[in-house]
C-alpha cells in the first residue's frame, strides 16, 4: 500500500464518471474549496468529464491568493529594516502587494529568506543572534500547527530575537460567510482534504445543517474527487444534504486533536481581513496572551505607505466563485504567471494559474475545458 | 499550499523522523503525531508529518471502490 498507485487504476473511476454523466436535472453548482483540488481537477482534466450541468466554481481556498496587501505590505517593509531578516515560504514571493513584491524588496537588497519547513526559521534564529528574524507565517489549519510548534520551541528556547507575522485564517466560517453573502450560489462543497486531517469533519456541520449543502471531504487523487462529485450529486438529487468523509485514510470526524491542542495554545482566534472578501469574523490566527511577545506587528514598528490595489485586477470576485478568470480583462494578457497583477495568477494553486497552465487557449491544453468555453 | 503527500516513516529519532517519498529520503518532525513507528506512512507538509495515515482505511475505501467496478460489469 503506497496510498497512491492503488488508487489511480482506471477502472475505478469509471463507475463515477457514467453515474455523473448520466445526472439530467437541473444546474449543480459545486464549489472547491482548496486551491489543492482546483490543480488537481484541471491536472486530470476532470472537467471534461463533466455533464454540462454539473458545474463546477473555485472558492477562496488559496491562502496565499487570500492574503491582504495590508500584509505584505507589512512584509515587505518588515524585511526593508536594515538587520531585519524575513523568512518565508517560496509561494508569497512574488505576491504583489500595493507597491512591490518580497522578491523585488529581495533583488533590491532586503534579506528575505524562502524556507520549506518553518523549523528551519528557528534555526536562522539561533545562527543570527544579532540580527532580528521574523517568521511570515501564511497557511490555513494544515500549516498553522508547524508554525505554533515553532512558536513553541522559540519560546522554550528564549530565543528573544524571533518574531512571527500572521496570516493564518480558518476555513470553515469562511465558507459559512461566502455562503451568507449571497454572492454566489452553490448546491455542495468538496471540502479541503487536509485541513480537514487537522480540524477533522464536524466543523462542517453547519452548513448542511443550516444552509441545506452537501459537504465531501476528499483527497487529491482523481478517484477521490470524481467519489465526492458523484456523493454530491446524489445529495443534491435525494435533498439530503450532509457531511460525509470521502477521505477516511486520512481524516478522522475529530482530526489531530494533537494539532488542534498546539494551535489553542499558540493562537487566538479573531476577525480576519480576505482579499476580495472582505472582514470576516472568526477567521483570523493572532498570537495568544502568552504568545504575544513574539508578534512583529506589535513589537516591531515599520512605516507604511496606504493600501491600493491593482487597476482591473478581478481576483476579489474570482476568489469569491462570481467571476472566472476569462472574465477578467487582464488575465493572459496583462496578467501571466510570469507578469502576474492579482495573486490568483502567482500562486501554482491560484484559480488563474491553474487556467492559464491547462486551458486550451493558454496553456499546455491537458483538459480544463470549462463551462463558458475559455 | 494545503499540498501534503503520503511518505514511509523509514527512522525514528525522538521526534525527528527520515521519510521515503518517490525513492527520495526527506527529514519529517512528527510531534504532531507522536504515535507514528517506523513503517507507517504520514502526511508529509512544510517538513511536518501533519497525520498519520490508516492502511486499514485505505484497503476499506479500495475494497468498496472493487465492489462498484464489479456491480457495474456484472
Amino acid at each position: 500500500m503506497s496510498f497512491v498507485e492503488e488508487l489511480r487504476l482506471p477502472d475505478l473511476v469509471r463507475p463515477f464518471i457514467r453515474k455523473i454523466a448520466s445526472y439530467e436535472g437541473p444546474p449543480i453548482h459545486i464549489m472547491e474549496v482548496c486551491g489543492t483540488h482546483t490543480v488537481a481537477i484541471f491536472r486530470h482534466g476532470l472537467k471534461g468529464l463533466l455533464p454540462p450541468a454539473v458545474k463546477l466554481l473555485s472558492g477562496p481556498g488559496c491562502p496565499v491568493c487570500v492574503t491582504p496587501n495590508e500584509v505584505i505590505d507589512r512584509a515587505i517593509a518588515l524585511a526593508a529594516v536594515p538587520g531585519h531578516i524575513l523568512v518565508t515560504f517560496g509561494d508569497m514571493m512574488k505576491v504583489p502587494g500595493s507597491y512591490s513584491s518580497l522578491a523585488q524588496a529581495k533583488a533590491e537588497g532586503a534579506d528575505v529568506r524562502v524556507v520549506y519547513s518553518p523549523l528551519e526559521s528557528i534555526q536562522l534564529a539561533r545562527e543570527n543572534r544579532s540580527k532580528i528574524v521574523i517568521f511570515f507565517g501564511v497557511g490555513f489549519e494544515t500549516t498553522a500547527p508547524t508554525t505554533a510548534a515553532c512558536l513553541v520551541e522559540a519560546r522554550s528556547a528564549s530565543l528573544r530575537n524571533y518574531f512571527f507575522l500572521s496570516a493564518h485564517k480558518l476555513v470553515p466560517p469562511a465558507i459559512g460567510a461566502l455562503l451568507t453573502s449571497g454572492d454566489v450560489h452553490v448546491d455542495g462543497l468538496i471540502c479541503p482534504g487536509h485541513v480537514s486531517a487537522i480540524i477533522g469533519s464536524k466543523p462542517y456541520e453547519f452548513i448542511a445543517r443550516d444552509h441545506g449543502i452537501g459537504c465531501v471531504v476528499t483527497g487529491f487523487e482523481p478517484v477521490d474527487i470524481l467519489q465526492a462529485l458523484s456523493l454530491l450529486v446524489e445529495m443534491r438529487t435525494s435533498g439530503r444534504p450532509s457531511v460525509v468523509i470521502g477521505y477516511r485514510r486520512a481524516v478522522r470526524p475529530e482530526g489531530n486533536v494533537k494539532a488542534q491542542e498546539l494551535m489553542r495554545t499558540v493562537f487566538s482566534v479573531g476577525s480576519s481581513v480576505w482579499r476580495g472578501i472582505g472582514e470576516i469574523p472568526g477567521t483570523g490566527l493572532s498570537l495568544s496572551d502568552e504568545y504575544e511577545g513574539f508578534c512583529a506587528t506589535r513589537h516591531l514598528d515599520v512605516k507604511l505607505r496606504p493600501v491600493r490595489e491593482a487597476a482591473g485586477c478581478s481576483c476579489g470576485e474570482i476568489l469569491r466563485g462570481v467571476k472566472s478568470p476569462p472574465e477578467c480583462r487582464l488575465f493572459g494578457t496583462a496578467c501571466t504567471p510570469e507578469y502576474p497583477v492579482g495573486p490568483c495568477m502567482v500562486s501554482t494553486e491560484g484559480t488563474c494559474a491553474a487556467w492559464y497552465r491547462y486551458s486550451p487557449s493558454t496553456g499546455a491544453g491537458s483538459g480544463g475545458s470549462s463551462e463558458r468555453g475559455a | 499550499m494545503c499540498l501534503a503527500v503520503p511518505a514511509k516513516v523509514v527512522s525514528l529519532e525522538g521526534e525527528k523522523a527520515l521519510v521515503e517519498l518517490g525513492g527520495i529520503v526527506h527529514q519529517a518532525d512528527t510531534r504532531l503525531v507522536p504515535e507514528v513507528k517506523v513503517g507507517d506512512y504520514v502526511l508529509l507538509h512544510a517538513g511536518f508529518a501533519i497525520e498519520s495515515l490508516d492502511e486499514g482505511e485505505a484497503l476499506e475505501t479500495l475494497r468498496l471502490l472493487e465492489e462498484l467496478v464489479k456491480a457495474e460489469v456484472a
